[in-house]
C-alpha cells in the first residue's frame, strides 16, 4: 500500500514534466524568432526599416540580402492585408500604422529612413518618424 | 451711316479681343501660381491619416508581437 501512495505523486508529476516539456517545444515555434541572416543585416544597418511599414536597403544590398527582405516584404504585406481587412482600413493605413511602431521599436545601431527619404541610425534618441505618428 | 458703326463694333470687337487676351494672361498667371499648391495636398492626407492610425496602432502593436519572426 506505501508504495502504491508513493509511486502515484511520482506519476502524476512526470505527466507534469511532460506536459511542460511539450509547452516549451511548441511556445518557441509560436513565437519564432528572426533569421539569423536577416537579424545579422539588420545589426550591420545594410537593412532598416521605412516609413511605409516595410523593410528597405540603406546601402546596395548583395542578391542574398535582396532576396530576404523581398520575402520578409511580402510576408509583412500578407499581414497587413489581412488586419486591413479585419479593421476596415486599407494594407497602406495599415501597414503604416506598423512602420510607425517599427520605427519606434528600433534598437541603437539599427537604421531606420526618416520621412523625408534620409537613411538614420537610430540612437538614445527617439527617431524622427512622420507627423502622423502616434 | 453705316460705315461709323462698323467702325465702332469693329473697335467693340477689338476690345472684346483685348479683354480675352488681358484674361487668358490673368489666368496663365493663377495657374503659375496654383503650381506650388501640391504640398498643401500631401498634409491633408496626413491629417486625414492621422485618426487612422491612432486607431489602428493598438491592432498593429499586437501584429508585430504575434508576428516577431517577419518583423
Amino acid at each position: 500500500m506505501m508504495r502504491v501512495k508513493m509511486w502515484k505523486p511520482t506519476g502524476l508529476a512526470l505527466a507534469a514534466i511532460a506536459a511542460t516539456a511539450a509547452i516549451a517545444v511548441a511556445v518557441p515555434s509560436a513565437m519564432a524568432q528572426r533569421d539569423p541572416a536577416y537579424a545579422a543585416a539588420r545589426a550591420a544597418g545594410q537593412i532598416g526599416e521605412q516609413p511605409d511599414g516595410y523593410l528597405g536597403f540603406a546601402s546596395t544590398p548583395t542578391p542574398a540580402i535582396r532576396a530576404l527582405v523581398q520575402d520578409l516584404n511580402i510576408k509583412r504585406k500578407a499581414a497587413y492585408t489581412e488586419r486591413a481587412q479585419a479593421t476596415g482600413s486599407t494594407v497602406e493605413q495599415f501597414a503604416f500604422t506598423s512602420g510607425c511602431n517599427l520605427i519606434a521599436n528600433t534598437k541603437p545601431g539599427e537604421k531606420y529612413q526618416a520621412p523625408d527619404g534620409r537613411w538614420l541610425t537610430r540612437d538614445g534618441s527617439p527617431p524622427v518618424r512622420n507627423a502622423s505618428c502616434p | 451711316m453705316n460705315i461709323p458703326k462698323t467702325g465702332a463694333r469693329r473697335r467693340t470687337i477689338a476690345g472684346h479681343g483685348l479683354a480675352v487676351l488681358v484674361g487668358a494672361t490673368v489666368l496663365s498667371g493663377c495657374v503659375q501660381i496654383e503650381t506650388p499648391d501640391k504640398p498643401i495636398e500631401i498634409n491633408l492626407n496626413i491629417n486625414i491619416r492621422q485618426e487612422v492610425v491612432y486607431r489602428l496602432d493598438g491592432d498593429a502593436k499586437k501584429l508585430i508581437e504575434q508576428n516577431s519572426e517577419i518583423f
